[in-house]
Formats: C-alpha cells, sequence, structure tokens
C-alpha cells in the first residue's frame, strides 16, 4: 500500500473510486476467491432467444411470490378459532367467522396496501405455474430434455408439481366459502383412495373435516415446507444449466460444440434484472387494476351453502374437469368395502399417471432413438414431426379436461344443455388428441417439405420467362448459403427393421427387441429428410440451374428487343 | 445402444455413389456479418437512447413518489366504481416505479451495450479418460480403507439401523388425529331432533313448508355442539314439498315423509359438495361443484353425472306441537364414499 517515492503524478491520476473498487476487489478475493468466481462466471455467454424468458417468468414469479406473501404473513392470522368481525367491512360486520378469514378482510380493507398484495400474491402464483407451463412446453417441443438435460427435466416436472401444491395450499388460507369449499372437494378425494383414504383425512384435518387445525396446518406447508422445498429445487435446476450450459436454436455460426450469445456481465446482468423488474412491474399493474379473489364476496366458510358457477384457480381446473367429465358407474362395493373409481380414477390415478409419463418421456425417447450423444442445439418442432404430435395431443386433452371445468358456465354463456355439453366433452375427451396427434404430424412434416422445397429450389420470384425455344418457367432466387443452412442443418433418424417374429435358424428375436423396433417405426416411418448437397446439385443442374442461368440470357434478349430499331 | 442410423450425419462420404466429390452434408456457413444498430454508428441515436433511458428512470422515480403520496392520502374506503381507490393508486403508482426501472435496463443493454456475438466453447459433461480412471479408483480406495467390504456385518448393521430410524419420524405423526372409527356415519340427527332453519335454527312447523318450497335444515341442537362445524358438515339437510303422488311409492320408505314433505342429505354423494340447487318444476337436485343431478321423484337416484349413490333420506314425522322432528338419524352414512362405507 506504500507509494514508492517520485510516483506521485501516477497516484493521484488514479481516481478515487478506482482506488476505492481495487481494495474492495481484493477484500473479497482474499476472502471467497471473488477472483476466480468472476473469471468463471462474469463473461460466460447466454444464448439470446425470446423462448428463453419464460423460465425467467417462472423464477422471477416465485421471487414475487416470497417477497409479497412475506407481507401478508405479518397479517394474516392462520387460525380457525370463531371471532366476530368487527372490522371497517360493513356487510360482514358482527359475522361469525374464522380469524383466518377475518385477518384476511382485514388485509383486503384496514391494511393499506393489503389488498394489493394479496392481489399481486395471487396473480404471480396464477402468472408462476402458467409460466412453468408454457417454459416446460417449450422445452419438450425443442427437444432440450434430451442427453444431458433429462434430470434437470425431471426437476422441472417436480417443480411443477409442487407449485400445484403450493398453489393449492395458498388457495385454502383465505378460509373463505370459495376455498373451504375446494377443500371439501379434497377431503372427499381422499376419502376416495382405497384402504387408507379415511384414515389420511382424520390425520390431515386433526379428525372430522373441516376440524380446526386443517389451517395451521396448510399454512406452515405453504409458507416454510413448500417453498424451502420449491427453492432448493430451483437451485439444483439452475446449477444444472450453468453446468450444461444453455441450449440454443440452430443457425448459421451455432453448433453443439459452441454457446453463442451475450456475455453474462454486462449485458445479460441488465436485460435479465431488467426483466425481473418488467415482470414485476406488469403484475403491480395488473394487481392494482384487475381485481381477483374478492373472499368478501364469499363468505366465511360454511359446510352448507355453495356458490353456483364455482371454479377452482386454473392450474387445478383440468382436475376438477375430469372430476365432473367421468360419469358415477365405475363405484363398486366389494367384500363390504367401497371402492370409489368415479372419483379415484380422474383425481389421482390419472393426474398421476400424467406425471409418471412427463417424467418418463425423455428416457422413452433416448430408448426408442438409441441416441446417446449430447444434444444441445434445439430441435425446430416440426423436424420432429412425431414428438410435436404427441406434445399437441397432451395439450388437447389437457384443454378439454380444462374446459370441462367451465362446462356450468360455457352451459350458461352457450344456452346449451349442460348435460348435452358434458356428453360432447367425455366424447372429445377420447376423439380430439388422436385428432389432435394426426393433424400435427401431417402440418410438422408439410412444413418440412416446404423446407426442402425452399432449399432446392429457392425462392419464387414471380417472374415468368419464356426461352427462344417457347418454353415457359418461373425465375427462382437461390437461397443464400447462411439462409439455408436452418432449412438443411438437422438429422433425421432411420427406422430400426423390424425383425421378423422368428429368424430361419429358428431363434426368435425378444420381445422387446420388436417392440423397439415398432416403436422406432411409428417414430420416423414416415419422415422428410433434409435437403443434401449431392440433391441441391441435382436439382441446379436438372432445371433449377438453368431457371439460375437463363435469365441472364433471356435479359440480354429482351434488352436487344427493346433497343431495337 | 449403438443401432442409431441418422440421415444428414455426414459419416462416410465415400459410401455415396458420386465417390465422395460432393459433401455429404452442408457446411455450417458461419456467423452471419454483424449488423451495426442505430446506436453503434450514429452518436445521435446513441445520445437519444441515453435520453430514453433516463425519461424510464425519471417514471420510475415518479412512481415511487406516486405510490408514497397516495399511501398516506388516499382513504381505504375510497372507491372508483367497484374497485378500491387505494388500491389502484398504490398498484399505478409502485408499478410504475418498478416496471420502468425494469425497462431502463433491457433498453440500456439492448441499444447501448455491445451486441457483438460471443463465443463459448462447450464441453461433454463426460470426464477424459483419465479423470474416470482416477475418479474410479478413488472409490475403490476409500471403499477399501473404510474396511466396510471385509467387516460386512457392520455394513448389514449401518444399513440395518440407518432404515430403522426414521421410523420414530412416522410414529411421532400418529397423533395428528383420531382414528375415523364411525364418526363419518353418526350425525346429530337422532330420534326426536328437531329439524330447523339454516343458519338461525329455528324449529319449522310442518304447516309452514307449502307445496313447492325447499328449506335448508339443520339439526336444532347443532350450536349445542362444540365442533359444530363437523356436524353441520354431515347433517346438513334439504327439506321440499311436492304433491302427493310425486314421488315414487317406495314400502321401504312408507312413513319418511310428512304429507309430501322430503327430507335428503344435502351432502353430496360424490365428494361432498353442498348440493344446493333444487329445480322446482322438475324436482332435480343439482350439485353446483360437479353437476351430479338426483331427482327427488326417485328418491334422489343420480340421473346424471358423476356421482354414483342417491342422497340419503332422512326420515321425519311430527312432534306434538307440529314440529318437524327426525325418526332417527341416516340409515347410511351421508357425504362422499368411502372405503370402510360398506
Amino acid at each position: 500500500m506504500s507509494t514508492p517515492a517520485g510516483s506521485t503524478a501516477a497516484y493521484t491520476s488514479t481516481s478515487r473510486t478506482a482506488r476505492l473498487s481495487a481494495g474492495a476487489a481484493d477484500y473479497f478475493d482474499e476472502r471467497f476467491g471473488a477472483a476466480r468466481l468472476v473469471k468463471g462466471f462474469a463473461r460466460k455467454v447466454f444464448p439470446d432467444h425470446w423462448s428463453f424468458m419464460l423460465g425467467e417468468i417462472a423464477l422471477y414469479s416465485f421471487v414475487i411470490l416470497l417477497i409479497s406473501g412475506t407481507f401478508l404473513t405479518l397479517f394474516y392470522v392462520p387460525s380457525m378459532t370463531l371471532v366476530t368481525y368487527e372490522g371497517s367491512y360493513a356487510p360482514m360486520y358482527g359475522v361469525t367467522m374464522s380469524d383466518a378469514y377475518a385477518s384476511s378482510l382485514n388485509l383486503s380493507f384496514d391494511i393499506r396496501g393489503g389488498l394489493l398484495m394479496r392481489q399481486v400474491h395471487h396473480w404471480s402464483a396464477l402468472i408462476f405455474v402458467a409460466a412453468i407451463v408454457v417454459h416446460m412446453l417449450r422445452v419438450f417441443f425443442t427437444g432440450a430434455f434430451r442427453k444431458p438435460r433429462e434430470f434437470n427435466w425431471v426437476l422441472g416436472v417436480v417443480l411443477a408439481v409442487l407449485a400445484l401444491a403450493e398453489g393449492f395450499t395458498g388457495y385454502s388460507l383465505p378460509d373463505d366459502l370459495l376455498s373451504g369449499n375446494g377443500l371439501r372437494i379434497i377431503e372427499g378425494v381422499i376419502l376416495a383412495i382405497p384402504v387408507v383414504g379415511t384414515y389420511i383425512v382424520f390425520f390431515l384435518f386433526g379428525g372430522e373435516f373441516p376440524g380446526e387445525t386443517i389451517i395451521p396446518r396448510l399454512y406452515i406447508l405453504h409458507v416454510f415446507v413448500l417453498p424451502g422445498i420449491i427453492l432448493a429445487t430451483i437451485v439444483m435446476h439452475l446449477a444444472l444449466v450453468v453446468a450444461h450450459k444453455h441450449t440454443q436454436y440452430p443457425g448459421p455460426g451455432r453448433t453443439n460444440d459452441n454457446v453463442v450469445g451475450f456475455p453474462l456481465l454486462p449485458v445479460y446482468a441488465a436485460k435479465a434484472g431488467g426483466f425481473f423488474f418488467i415482470v414485476f412491474g406488469v403484475i403491480i399493474l395488473i394487481s392494482g387494476l384487475v381485481s381477483i379473489n374478492a373472499i368478501w364476496n364469499y363468505g366465511p366458510y360454511d359446510p352448507s351453502p355453495v356458490s353456483a358457477g364455482t371454479q377452482p384457480d386454473w392450474y387445478i381446473g383440468f382436475v376438477d374437469g375430469l372430476l365432473r367429465l367421468m360419469p358415477g358407474q365405475p363405484e363398486f362395493t366389494l367384500a363390504g368395502f367401497t371402492l370409489s373409481l368415479n372419483v379415484f380414477l380422474p383425481s389421482l390415478v390419472v393426474p398421476g399417471l400424467m406425471v409418471v409419463a412427463l417424467l418418463a418421456y425423455p428416457f422413452f425417447e433416448q430408448w426408442v432413438t438409441g441416441d446417446n450423444r449430447e444434444h444441445h442445439l434445439l430441435d425446430r418442432p416440426r423436424n420432429a414431426p412425431v414428438r410435436t404430435g404427441i406434445g399437441v395431443m397432451a395439450i388437447t386433452s389437457y384443454c378439454v379436461m380444462w374446459a370441462a371445468a367451465g362446462n356450468d358456465l360455457m352451459a350458461v354463456a352457450f344456452r346449451m344443455s349442460i348435460n348435452d355439453l358434458t356428453w360432447l366433452l367425455r366424447v372429445l375427451f377420447f376423439v380430439l388428441p388422436p385428432v389432435a396427434f394426426v393433424v400435427t404430424k401431417r402440418i410438422c412434416m408439410s412444413l418440412q417439405r416446404k423446407d426442402r422445397e425452399l432449399a432446392l429450389h429457392g425462392h419464387e420470384t414471380g417472374r415468368v420467362v419464356r426461352t427462344a425455344d417457347g418454353e415457359y418457367f418461373e425465375v427462382h432466387e437461390p437461397l443464400t448459403e447462411t439462409d439455408r443452412w436452418l432449412l438443411v442443418q438437422h438429422e433425421t433418424y432411420r427406422p430400426l427393421a423390424i425383425p421378423p417374429k422368428a429368424h430361419q435358424d429358428g431363434s426368435k428375436p425378444s420381445a422387446v427387441h420388436r417392440f423397439r423396433a415398432n416403436l422406432s417405426n411409428f417414430f420416423f416411418e414416415d419422415r422428410v429428410e433434409p435437403v443434401t448437397p449431392r440433391e441441391l446439385a441435382a436439382a441446379q443442374h436438372h432445371g433449377g440451374l438453368e431457371a439460375l442461368e437463363q435469365p441472364t440470357g433471356s435479359e440480354a434478349e429482351r434488352r436487344e428487343l427493346t433497343s431495337g430499331p | 445402444m449403438s443401432d442409431i442410423q441418422l440421415s444428414n450425419s455426414g459419416q462416410t462420404a465415400a459410401d455415396e455413389p458420386d465417390g465422395g466429390r460432393t459433401p455429404v452434408r452442408f457446411r455450417n456457413p458461419g456467423l452471419p456479418a454483424h449488423r451495426h444498430r442505430n446506436a453503434d454508428v450514429d452518436p445521435r441515436a446513441a445520445k437519444r437512447a441515453e435520453h430514453q433511458v433516463l425519461a424510464m428512470l425519471g417514471l420510475s422515480a415518479l412512481g415511487t413518489i406516486f405510490f408514497i403520496v397516495a399511501y398516506f392520502a388516499v382513504p381505504l374506503d375510497g372507491t372508483f366504481g367497484t374497485l378500491q381507490l387505494s388500491n389502484i393508486t398504490l398498484g399505478l403508482g409502485l408499478g410504475t416505479g418498478i416496471f420502468f426501472i425494469g425497462t431502463a435496463a433491457v433498453h440500456l443493454a439492448k441499444t447501448l451495450m455491445p451486441d457483438t456475438e460471443m463465443f463459448d466453447e462447450r464441453h461433454p459433461q463426460r470426464g477424459t479418460q483419465e479423470e474416470r480412471d482416477d475418479a474410479a479408483a478413488i472409490m475403490v480406495q476409500g471403499g477399501q480403507e473404510s474396511g466396510l467390504g471385509r467387516r460386512p456385518f457392520v455394513l448389514g448393521g449401518l444399513v440395518g439401523a440407518a432404515a430403522l430410524a426414521p421410523l420414530p419420524a412416522v410414529v411421532l405423526l400418529r397423533d395428528l388425529g383420531p382414528l375415523p372409527g364411525d364418526a363419518l356415519a353418526e350425525t346429530l340427527w337422532d330420534e326426536g331432533v328437531r329439524l330447523a332453519l339454516d343458519p338461525s335454527a329455528e324449529p319449522i312447523l310442518a304447516a309452514d313448508v307449502t307445496v313447492g318450497s325447499a328449506f335448508h335444515v339443520i339439526p336444532e341442537n347443532l350450536y349445542e355442539s362444540e365442533h359444530f362445524l363437523d356436524e353441520k358438515a354431515k347433517a346438513a339437510v334439504l327439506i321440499m314439498r311436492v304433491d302427493p303422488g310425486v314421488v315414487q311409492y317406495d314400502a321401504e320408505r312408507e312413513g319418511w315423509d310428512v304429507d309430501g314433505i322430503y327430507a335428503y342429505s344435502k351432502i353430496c354423494t360424490h365428494v361432498g359438495c353442498p348440493v344446493a340447487l333444487y329445480e322446482q318444476q322438475t324436482h332435480h337436485l343439482l350439485c353446483p361443484c360437479h353437476q351430479s343431478t338426483f331427482d327427488l321423484t326417485q328418491h334422489c337416484k343420480v340421473i346424471f353425472g358423476p356421482a354414483k349413490r342417491a342422497l340419503p333420506q332422512l326420515p321425519i314425522t311430527v312432534d306434538d306441537e307440529g314440529y318437524l322432528v327426525a325418526r332417527s338419524d341416516f340409515l347410511e352414512p351421508p357425504g362422499p364414499s368411502y372405503w370402510e362405507r360398506g
């Protein structure tokens, strides 16, 4: 720290800020190894694409949930003790209600900014789950779940399930009529679990429904246990993103072995940090202007009344819709015990299978393709027609379930019989998904054919030219190497040959091998292969090339004609 | 699995018919030439962007100040249409204050920070062969030094004890709640318990129930119960009076109604929502949660929707003073199905 004699000029030219930051850098490096961290991470390159911001929205919504939720805990009382409401919301004055509901009303009417924070919390919860779902769709349709990211997909599915649980536990806390009826449905659903259902209900509710302990129990799950697990899972999720480096879309200059983009410092720090404020700001603006979950309209929970047109939060809608679609017949009494499949199947078995399918898909697809290379370049959805078809099929069946949760409102809006509408949705539940699969797969392949056409023959120019021999053709403008690359860069898998049932020597191929070969054919039998350089050369030779060369000739001809006498 | 076959993978050019003169695969043309932004080439554009960023930051500051003023100045009982005025002003102030910090940062990054593409190399997750060999050697050495391989009983004991250790955590959960017993099958209804209006608990005179009317009913003694919500969740009843002959005759239910006044459990046999809607003309009861529909004329049999069982009927009669009373508890458990229900 000593200043050598004679360097006073150099010393004064160093600005005060520079000296301070050098000192700080020194301090942190000697204690935290900051230099190594900065060198390793600060210039890490991230690729740019709007669809990469979907996961960011989910992350930021979670942070906003933590911030707004902390404010709410300062005033909310997680207790089912009955009190008489004496707050400033006149219609409820003197009504007997739980402390939980009374404190939620106080938050809305007697705490300045309390309603805003409640609405910020609710809106960001809805956006949190929505962003997770859309982010998962992006990851699915672009094949970002492929090796080495299979387990990050698994963590993502776990996060989605945790988000649903976190959402539902929070939804129940105000203890209003709507959320209480939601809890009652949960009770009915748990009761339908064979053998242990009744016991789970009594342990969960501390006795009979509704009891006096469910709200404090859901509260600790909601504000401590689940957020803790979610936070830990997010940390692992992001650590894997850093370890793997982000995937990127294919394009000129982008390969499976590089990342093309902008550095964390300063560009991504500013963009991603700024985006947090944008998401937060938009959610606050929505919450200031658009009312959500007006609990004061519903009244305190009471097992006897219910309002018509009850709806859960959107992300629970698919389960509620399935409950509505399922006919009542499959409830049996066997040897003195009741098996309520009409409730158990739609509310627990089907959602459980959906989660299993999500968890398993990356491993399943890898088993079918037999591809164990690392993939860092994303697929364009059209270039994986069967996967894209499966994804759209899943979205379609989800949407039918989801729509079913609004069957009563739709029946009113469209003046339809609710019975007819329910039957229609029951039929659509089975019919629409396969149709969606086939249509999507065909659309993908058509798009691939269009890509081939474009890569081979270039853009139509609309200029029709007649040659000296009287032949007509349209001039095509070939693509540049850069423009063509996106259309030709991908690979397609070729299906495995299906082995015969028995070989000539009498030995039989294993059933598993045959099954896998069949699946491979299901995935890759119909395929449009990308243009190869040879095909391009051939296309240019057999017509394309003339088309490219002729115009100059005819151009010259025309000039001759117009400049003639 | 090494049976993967790919098109366009560029493995073996020599296999191609033209002997490899044409490449099998297109070559990646590399990054296109960088296109400069206005602000990179025009100092005035850069200055303009800078001013835009500053303006956004100014808006943000205004929003924050507006929020603080609104917090103290706007009373909580003020309204704007049906909305709380305080909520709108606080939301606009805070939202603006935060939103424009975000747009300023993003605008700064997009217009004034360098946008030249950079490259990072990727490295496979898999370690080098040397690293893998070293790791394997370390694991083997660690295993050997632990000595557990030579002392199988220690290993077995460790696994066994560790497997047992979490059991107390499960046992500790036992007191989360009582065992169900018959609780779900028993309600407050009993012989002589008066039917009373929900929620006032005033008893109901049979004569007051006119044809076509429906009442939401609780047991008169409901509020004497310590956990009256738990009891109400099982005992809620709907009574309806219909013209004689509307409901099909059923010998087993002879004498369960009072001159066409029928009492049925209001708790849906599907998942327990209140079956709160009575269609007077069709004598149908509808659960608004999942639309199970019950037909009163057929003793509340399910005629549509996800419920399977009919709503349990409460046998009723009148007492000496003319009030409606229960003849007994429900003859089967009301509410959603459960395993031990039978």
